[in-house]
């Protein structure tokens, strides 16, 4: 709970705090209303290392005793803020609606307020004092906690055993006094500290304008105040009751932090496990000439020692649209954001070659990537910038790569929108992305990957995230692209049936290795691979009989850290042997542009 | 775009109506008599009764309210019990300087603190750099959990009376709007350098930033143009509430610096018990708090298109 150096660091102080408010009194009490008459109004001297004030008291005993006082009435005003509060964002959820919402809206206009003018508006009105001061810095916690139940209170209020208890009629109040409070009491208790401490700096600051504590009680705001008077002479006399309001002020504020954290139930970062090498690639191959993109041999480890992608090994032609294939985690994206160099941070990525166009894509400029490699992910809807307009976002890469004047950019991002089929391509560019359905913003993400001059288009999970009717639409304007332009594909996709559908070439990928390659029309009879062939046999069709239960594979992929030695499908695989759950087999040619890493292919 | 500015405007006279209410309801809550309390018991009747007529307490509550909101909308506050001068001459005469303390804090404290959030973002991404996020962590709370006094008295004690580089009080040039800008500005500074830096980490993991940098921009345009935008819209909310709070705050540190604003005057007001000022001055201050609250949705209104469309 306590983690972090920060949070170790204002329990320590807020510790000290307490045990000061505790043992201060009783120890220099005495010396603290000690009158000197010889000794007033002294600065620092070895007697009295933070001077004397007007009666001659000795300033270093009044500031350790003040700290009981001061965290007394800051205590008072946290209870008061946070009982009143509570009551407050309770009351919605048992008051009539309409009622209800009228105390919502008076919190929120109060959450706004800032806690000192309601504080100088109880000054006013209940005089000068602590008491005055200890209500009004009350009245100002109130809202902020009134706005947590209500959230915390909402956030129950979803639960089934509170949808179960109003199913029964229980009645509100009870539901809120049995259901809801006690789910809610610890991050309210938590939040607490955090009231404390906002308490104690605003009664500290209100003492030091002189409208809080008045003497002959004293708290530390104002022995500031007193000090403050001195502070041309004898600047020293203001150093311990700032310190101290300082020191209390970064304690219970840090130490609320993280209680406040918790009680919000973040989840805790996993310490990093030791670093390993990469593992050494694999099956280099030949190079691929004319290819648009020639991968061998590509890796991608995280510093865990993790490696989700093992020496995959692949290539796209002109005008030919590869497809990805495998479960989610498989590493097929990952394959795909390492071609494009969006390997997240740490993950790291290493390759035997990695070739875009015949060109070591190291030895390419961020000019020829950015115009010549295209993406389009999965989202539409997440994938364009919600600040900016169509048009701009579109007509940036001729400006930044291109050199084009912005008229030049914008008339070309028109023209490339028109080319994928968006109705009104005018008047789409002058639009934001919200204004746009799915469909069209697949689209216009599309038309930015043909802004530039693109080689090679890589699509990761492109129709996922749209309707059917739509999906089969951004097909055929994918194929369209690609067919007009030259460009290769590479496209993701975790269903073979579309990738049966749309491409030339299959890459099957499974824990994070290339299991099998094929050209799409031996797919559906021709697979050699067992994977590939239970992918293909999990397919329903129009013969499927609907009396038996749809085919599945049995088990599933092992996790990038649990991959073994041996074939990783061996434990899921029918034709599996003692061999395979030792010897990893390689990815080896079976017949023309076929190739395959099963040691049982027939 | 039209009805949620609409709603917004209607809240905010509600809330302005609750305000005056407040604030004529105040001297009212005052226990026994505001006018014997403010002039002590030794006052003679007769002075407490002309008071008391001038200030129309005789009359029933309902008359008391419409006269003194007829006397809002004319502007005639009342007179101070300590000076007789108008309350209106006095707010206006020093609503300036609190406004241009107040406005400067905020404008340093987002120059500041922005580029500082967006930095720490940039560096701390997917966590890298273990070292500067846990150093920005805590710097900006142990920032933000000492009060704008004691950086005022801070202040005052190193560069005006230690190096006697700065007037330690008062405003005279340019160079006394220094140390009371900084100390309102490290506050809020630090909280939104920490909001910013959440919100810039936030875009950086979104598909746009990602699609954006396989466009291969440059590192200014990609984060200048695609991230920013998209961070200022949580920056700024915070900003504009933080300037009411900063408004607040700009009370203790014009006393410390004996500026001349309303924050002295409210003060001496609330301990000389000169009622009728300390009524104007927090009506006032409660005023522009709710004026910065509409200002700052209205303009996010306009600068996030997306906003309009979430509040329907």
């Amino acid at each position: 709970m306590l983690r972090t150096p920060a949070a170790i660091a204002g329990a320590a102080l807020a510790a000290l705090m307490v045990v000061l408010a505790v043992i201060g009194p009783p120890i220099w009490g005495d010396a603290a209303e000690l009158v000197n008459a010889g000794a007033i109004l002294q600065g620092s001297s070895a007697a009295h290392p933070l001077g004397t004030d007007n009666l001659g008291r000795d300033l270093l005993a009044r500031v350790l005793v003040a700290g009981r006082y001061s965290l007394q009435l800051a205590l008072a005003a946290a209870l008061i803020g946070a009982s009143a509060g509570i009551v407050l964002g309770a009351l919605p959820s048992v008051l009539p609606a309409r009622a209800g919402r009228l105390v919502t809206g008076a919190v929120n206009a109060l959450v706004a307020f800032p806690g000192l003018l309601l504080a100088m508006f109880t000054a006013v009105v209940a005089g000068l004092g602590a008491r005055g001061a200890v209500l009004g810095i009350g009245a100002a916690i109130a809202p902020g906690f009134a706005r947590l139940t209500q959230t915390l209170a909402a956030s129950v209020s979803g639960a089934d055993y509170v949808a179960a208890a109003r199913m029964l009629r229980v009645p509100r109040h009870r539901i809120l006094a049995r259901h809801v409070l006690p789910n809610i009491a610890e991050p309210l208790i938590l939040n607490l500290t955090q009231a404390l401490g906002g308490a104690l700096l605003g009664l500290a600051g209100m003492s030091f304008l002189g409208l809080g504590v008045q003497p002959p009680d004293y708290d530390w705001g104002r022995l500031l105040f007193d000090g403050f008077g001195r502070i041309y002479i004898h600047p020293e006399v203001a150093l311990g009751p700032a310190a101290a309001i300082a020191l209390a002020g970064i304690g219970f504020n840090l130490l609320g932090d993280a209680l406040a954290r918790r009680a919000a139930r973040t989840p805790v970062r996993t310490p990093r496990s030791r670093q390993e090498r990469p593992a050494a690639a694999a099956d280099a191959g030949e190079t691929e000439p004319g290819a648009v993109l020639d991968v061998a041999g590509l890796t991608v480890t995280f510093p865990s020692g993790v490696t989700p992608v093992r020496g995959v090994s692949l290539s796209v032609r002109p005008g030919e649209i590869v497809g990805l294939v495998g479960e989610s985690g498989s590493g097929k994206s990952l394959t795909a954001a390492a071609v494009g160099g969006l390997v997240p941070y740490p993950g790291t990525v290493s390759h035997e070659r990695l070739r875009l166009c015949g060109e070591d894509v190291a030895n390419l400029s961020r000019k020829q990537l950015g115009t010549s490699l295209a993406m389009v992910f999965q989202d539409p809807m997440a994938s364009l910038n919600p600040a900016l307009k169509i048009g701009g976002q579109l007509a940036e890469v001729a400006v930044v790569h291109q050199g084009a004047t912005r008229e030049d950019a914008r008339r070309r991002a028109v023209d490339r929108l028109g080319h994928v089929h968006l109705p009104e391509p005018e008047k789409q560019a002058a639009r934001h992305p919200h204004q746009l359905s799915g469909g069209m913003r697949q689209r216009a993400v599309i038309a930015m990957g043909l802004m530039g001059d693109p080689k090679l288009i890589i699509a990761d999970e492109p129709t996922t995230a749209l309707d059917v009717t739509v999906q089969r639409q951004i097909l055929r304007l994918l194929r369209e692209v690609v067919e007009e332009s030259g460009a290769g594909a590479l496209f993701i996709s975790h269903d073979i049936a579309v990738v049966g559908e749309l491409c030339d070439r299959v890459v099957v990928m499974y824990a994070g290795r290339v299991v099998e390659e094929l050209p799409v029309d031996r797919l559906a009879d021709g697979a050699a691979h067992p994977y590939t062939r239970a992918l293909i046999s999990s397919l329903p069709d129009m013969d499927t009989d609907r009396a038996l239960p749809l085919a599945s594979i049995p088990g599933r992929q092992p996790a990038p850290a649990e991959v073994g030695a041996g074939c990783a499908f061996a434990p899921r695989c029918p034709l599996a042997t003692g061999r395979c759950a030792t010897d990893r087999p390689a990815l080896e040619a079976h017949g023309h542009d076929h190739r395959v890493a099963c040691w049982e292919a027939s | 775009m039209r009805r949620p500015l609409i709603r917004r405007l209607v809240r905010f006279a509600v809330s302005l109506a609750v305000l005056v209410l407040a604030a004529f309801a105040m001297i009212h809550l005052i226990p026994g008599d505001p006018v014997r309390a403010s002039l002590g018991p030794a006052a003679p009747v007769e002075l407490v009764e002309t008071r008391r007529a001038a200030l129309g307490l005789d009359l029933p509550p309902h008359e008391q309210l419409a006269a003194y909101v007829s006397g809002l909308v004319t502007g005639d506050m009342g007179t101070s019990f300590l000076t007789g001068e108008p309350v209106t001459a006095v707010i206006a005469a020093r609503l300036p300087n609190t406004l241009a303390l107040a406005l400067l804090a905020t404008v340093v404290a987002l120059l500041a603190a922005v580029p500082l959030g967006m930095w720490a973002a940039v560096r701390t991404e997917n966590g890298r750099n273990r070292g500067t996020e846990a150093t920005f962590g805590s710097v900006t709370s142990a920032v933000v959990a000492i009060p704008e006094f004691l950086y005022a008295i801070a202040l005052v004690a190193v560069f005006a009376i230690g190096l006697g580089l700065l007037p330690p009080a008062g405003k005279a040039g340019p160079e006394s709007y220094l140390l009371p800008v900084l100390a309102l500005a490290l506050g809020p500074a630090a909280m939104i350098a920490r909001i910013a830096r959440v919100e810039t980490l936030r875009v950086l993991g979104t598909d746009y930033v990602r699609l954006a940098r396989a466009k291969r921009l440059p590192a200014a345009r990609l984060h200048l143009r695609h991230v920013l935008p998209n961070t200022l819209t949580a920056t700024l909310t915070l900003g504009g509430l933080l300037l009411g709070s900063l408004i607040a705050g700009s009370v203790l540190v014009e006393y410390v610096f004996a500026w001349p604003g309303l924050g002295g005057k409210i003060v001496e007001a609330i301990t000389q018990k000169d009622y009728p000022v300390a009524q104007g001055v927090i009506l006032v201050y409660g005023a522009i708090v709710l004026l910065v609250n509409l200002l700052v949705d209205v303009v996010l209104g306009v600068l996030d298109p997306t906003s309009a469309i979430k509040e329907s």
